[in-house]
Parts: structure tokens; C-alpha cells; sequence
């Protein structure tokens, strides 16, 4: 099934800090995109599973059970999935997890906190 | 006008929180999420922290009284609070749960429960220094423009 191209694209956000949630999903609609949040990254396998419409992931690296990262691998091991641009966030600049994420194919590594000008650089960038 | 007072105390409230360290510059990048569409949308970001730090609090309080000396944990937990606090620029807690994650890598069992009753009081601190701002807020009603007042 095509995505179908839509006016504002749809970004999947992942992060299990409720207050992250808010900030990246408001940032994110007043960058124009269209958002659903989930708390893990099981729960947004679950989501890309049952809706092909998300244009791009954008997820927090330090999660419980599955971390950014694993969420990451998830998605670029899947033949639906591996075109879905992922962006990872994170509070701590450790360049070891930013190449290990680059190098697994992460679209961009964003250090938290995340602001409106990073996401219009990614948009001018993707679409 | 009686507005214009409440404003004007409302911002002086919130350059004492930056002055005192309570708040830092990320609070401001909250407060510019605002628009028309959510006008009150600090308010409500700060109202979801106090419910979910409360409950973060509870859950490190738990933890150190289950599993004593099972610092992993606790650091886990005090993790999730600290990643919270930055969000919403709550710049001294962040350094209390900093100086909690630091007795826990030290393993300083006693440092941690220090440490834990700051970050407790920081917590109530700051939930009534911000009840107070967005009570004037409130009283002051809506804001003509939008202006980033008072802060660092």
C-alpha cells in the first residue's frame, strides 16, 4: 500500500516521559506536522504495523524494555518499514551513541532539548 | 489597570524563579509554544509534570525502600524525574536529581537519601512558586501579544 502524499506529513513521536510527549507533539504541529505520540517502542511497532501514513519517526533514545536505538534496528530490518526516516533524541551528546545511531541508519541524532528550528531543518531537508 | 498589575507581578514572580535558579531558559521555550491555538499550553505541560513527578517521586520512594542498595534502580527512576525536570526547565531540581544520580554512582546510600529529601522539597517548592505564576496569569487574563517577559 502507498502512503499517500498529504498536505502536512505525519510524524510518529516516541518518547516515555508523558511531559516529552506534550513538548515534541506541540512542537512538532507547530512545525505543521501531523502527530501521534506513543509511550514505547512497542507500541509504535504496533502503530506502523496498522497505519502506513507515518512519514518520518521521531523517537527518544533512553527508553525502558526498548530504547531508541532498538526501535531504530526494528524499523531498518523491515522491508515496510526501512524507508521511514527515523530521528533520535536524547539529553546526554555521547558520540559514541550518535555515530552507533548514524551508522544504523538514523536520519539525524537531535540533542534534547529539541526546538522548532531543528525540526523545520529536517523538513526542509526531507520533503 | 488592574490587568496590567497582575502581569507586571507575574513577570516579576518569574524573573525572582530565574534569578533564584528555580527556572531556566528551556521554561521560556515552553512559554513560546504558546499561541491562539494553545494559549495555555505551559500551563498544562507544567500541570502534567507535578501529576507525573509526583507519581516519579512515589516510584523512586518505593524503590528505595523494596530494593536498599539496588542503586541501578534507583538511578533508573531518578533518571526518568531528572528527564522531566529538564524538559520543563526546572533547573534545580535537575541539580538535585543530579547530585541523587551522582550518590548513586558512588553507591553512597546515605548521600542518595539526602539528596532524595532536596529533590522532594525542591518539588513542593516549585509546584507552589508556579501555582502562584499562573494564578496571576490567570487573574491577568489573556495576553494582547505575545511577549517573553521576565526571563533570562
Amino acid at each position: 500500500m502507498s502512503t499517500a502524499m498529504v498536505s502536512e506529513p505525519h510524524v510518529l513521536a516516541v518518547d516515555d516521559s508523558l511531559v516529552d510527549r506534550a513538548v515534541i507533539s506541540r512542537l512538532l504541529r507547530s512545525s505543521k506536522y501531523r502527530v501521534t505520540t506513543v509511550d514505547s517502542g512497542k507500541r509504535a511497532l504496533e502503530v506502523l504495523s496498522l497505519d502506513r501514513s507515518v512519514h518520518m519517526i521521531i523517537t527518544d533514545y533512553c527508553m525502558p524494555e526498548m530504547n531508541g536505538y532498538e526501535l531504530l534496528k526494528r524499523v531498518k530490518e523491515s522491508a515496510e518499514l526501512r524507508g521511514i526516516p527515523v530521528v533520535i533524541m536524547s539529553s546526554e551528546n555521547s558520540p559514541a551513541r550518535i555515530r552507533r545511531c548514524l551508522e544504523e541508519g538514523a536520519e539525524e541524532f537531535l540533542i534534547k532539548p529539541v526546538r522548532s528550528s531543528d525540526l523545520s531543518r529536517l523538513c526542509s531537508r526531507l520533503y | 489597570m488592574e490587568y496590567a498589575n497582575l502581569r507586571r507581578q507575574a513577570a516579576s514572580l518569574k524573573r525572582s524563579l530565574f534569578d533564584q535558579g528555580y527556572l531556566d531558559e528551556q521554561f521560556c521555550q515552553v512559554e513560546d509554544l504558546q499561541d491562539e491555538a494553545s494559549p495555555n499550553f505551559a500551563e498544562e505541560v507544567v500541570s502534567l509534570f507535578f501529576k507525573d513527578s509526583a507519581r516519579l517521586v512515589s516510584n523512586i520512594e518505593q524503590a528505595m525502600e523494596k530494593y536498599p542498595g539496588d542503586f541501578n534502580r534507583w538511578d533508573a527512576h531518578m533518571q526518568q524525574l531528572k528527564g522531566s525536570c529538564f524538559s520543563i526547565g526546572a533547573s534545580k531540581m535537575n541539580n538535585e536529581c543530579t547530585l541523587f544520580r551522582n550518590s548513586c554512582g558512588e553507591e553512597n546510600a546515605e548521600g542518595c537519601r539526602r539528596s532524595f529529601q532536596k529533590v522532594k522539597r525542591e518539588h513542593a517548592i516549585l509546584r507552589q512558586k508556579l501555582e502562584s505564576y499562573f494564578q496571576l496569569l490567570r487573574q491577568a487574563g489573556p495576553a494582547r501579544t505575545a511577549t517573553r517577559s521576565g526571563g533570562k
